[in-house]
């Protein structure tokens, strides 16, 4: 493996694991954020992409992908933001998804669904006691990316993921 | 500080046009943040004042970079006056009650959502990409609002008294969303009057569900896509740009 190769695999490694400032228990890489990171003429070139056009948290994002690579060695990486294609949820991981839960955050569905417009809700387990008891309080929560919901098994209020 | 002039093209000013719409739609939206008849709804609209804020960054960015001046989204946003803004007049009008504040979410939306779904097959990459991203946002903003327009419009006698009321004077204003394009880029938008079937068909859905009517055809207000506005756009501006007007350059 070429220097290059290595470098990349680090490169990706270390940006990969910064962590989403709102969720902290889900990487960049964990929830489909980092799209691509390159090496040209010795510059450490990262491409992420926002969950929503108006996610505050990329700026921040941003900032600490340069950090955490200029503390392992690559200093001076530039960080660009691209909007194609389109994030959906459906890049998040599995890893991700299983942390979001242990969070008490209730995972997007598997395939980011297009329901119809005023159509019925996707069934969505209680991330706590995994009830399907579950009714949307509210198309929007403490984030852009998160609806707010209960639970009526457990009586819990929980965030879930959007689907998009 | 002073006023940039904006060397207006006709895909700028188209830009700016959408931009400007998000801007003023997100600023009315904002008012609402910590006013909200409940803490849900508190949350919602500023999380959709927060989309479209989003949407105006990105649209901002890329016209700045057309016009090729210079500039950045914060010069486009900050230091241009009135006649300068190309928004639609729906959006400047003061927030009005929670009923006019939730009638122009419906409408603009219901026009949006095919106007960014058109958009995504633009021949124009960075316009496609944009749309990518706003089409899906839009999506949830017209199923909040089309669901409140149904609860208030089929509600008590009062709400829906205010909810017709909204529509009322709200209707002649929609009229606008519908301009068309300046010829020599008309083929990098959408073509807004082709958008109308499908703004209609949303229209007489939800209305037909909240027991609204919709208004007859009549005189339609205009004006804004060209920088004459109604007085309410220079009140807003300067609440919005009054930092950055008296602290040139002021950043977190
Ligand atoms: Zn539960």
């Amino acid at each position: 493996m070429s220097v290059v190769t290595l470098d990349l695999a680090r490169i990706r490694a270390v940006a990969g694991a910064v962590v989403d400032p709102e969720i902290p228990v889900l990487t960049i890489a964990d929830l489909g954020v980092l799209r691509d990171v390159r090496v040209s003429d010795g510059a450490v070139e990262v491409d992420i992409t926002p969950t929503y056009s108006g996610c505050p948290a990329m700026n921040v994002i941003a900032f600490e992908v340069e950090a955490a690579l200029a503390a392992a060695g690559f200093p001076g990486a530039r960080v660009r933001l691209v909007l194609s294609p389109a994030w959906t949820t459906d890049w998040m991981t599995q890893a991700g998804r299983d942390a979001l839960r242990g969070y008490g955050i209730a995972p997007p569905a598997a395939r980011a669904g297009r329901r119809a417009l005023f159509g019925a809700d996707d069934d969505t387990p209680c991330p706590r006691c995994g009830s399907l008891a579950t009714e949307k309080l509210s198309e929007f929560g403490s984030t852009a990316c998160k609806a707010l919901w209960r639970c009526t098994a457990c009586r819990e209020p929980f965030d879930q993921f959007k689907c998009l | 500080m002073t006023s940039i002039a904006v060397a207006a093209s006709p895909l700028v000013e188209a830009l700016l046009a959408r931009a400007d719409d998000a801007l003023v739609h997100a600023h009315r939206l904002s008012e609402w943040c910590g006013h909200a008849p409940m803490l849900e709804e508190d949350l919602a609209l500023a999380n959709v004042a927060l989309d479209l804020l989003g949407q105006a960054r990105s649209l901002y960015q890329y016209a700045a970079e057309v016009e090729g001046a210079g500039h950045g989204e914060d010069d486009l946003a900050y230091r241009r006056d009135a006649p300068q803004f190309r928004n639609a007049l729906i959006f400047e009008l003061p927030r009005g009650d929670f009923a006019e504040t939730i009638a122009r979410l419906f409408f603009s939306s219901a026009v949006m959502l095919p106007w960014w779904q058109a958009a995504m097959t633009s021949p124009d990459a960075r316009i496609a990409a944009i749309a990518a991203k706003a089409e899906k946002e839009i999506t949830y903003h017209l199923r909040h609002a089309g669901e409140w327009m149904i609860r208030l419009g089929d509600g008590t006698d009062e709400s829906h008294a205010r909810m017709a009321a909204a529509v009322a004077k709200l209707w002649p204003y929609t009229g606008e969303l519908f301009a068309a394009e300046h010829e020599t880029i008309a083929a990098l938008l959408p073509d807004a009057a082709a958008l109308r079937p499908a703004f209609e068909a949303t229209v007489a859905r939800v209305f037909a569900e909240a027991g609204l009517e919709r208004p007859r055809a009549g005189w339609m207000q205009k004006g804004g896509r060209r920088g004459v506005h109604t007085e309410h756009l220079g009140h807003m501006l300067a609440v919005m740009q009054h930092l950055q007007r008296a602290y040139p350059g002021a950043v977190w």
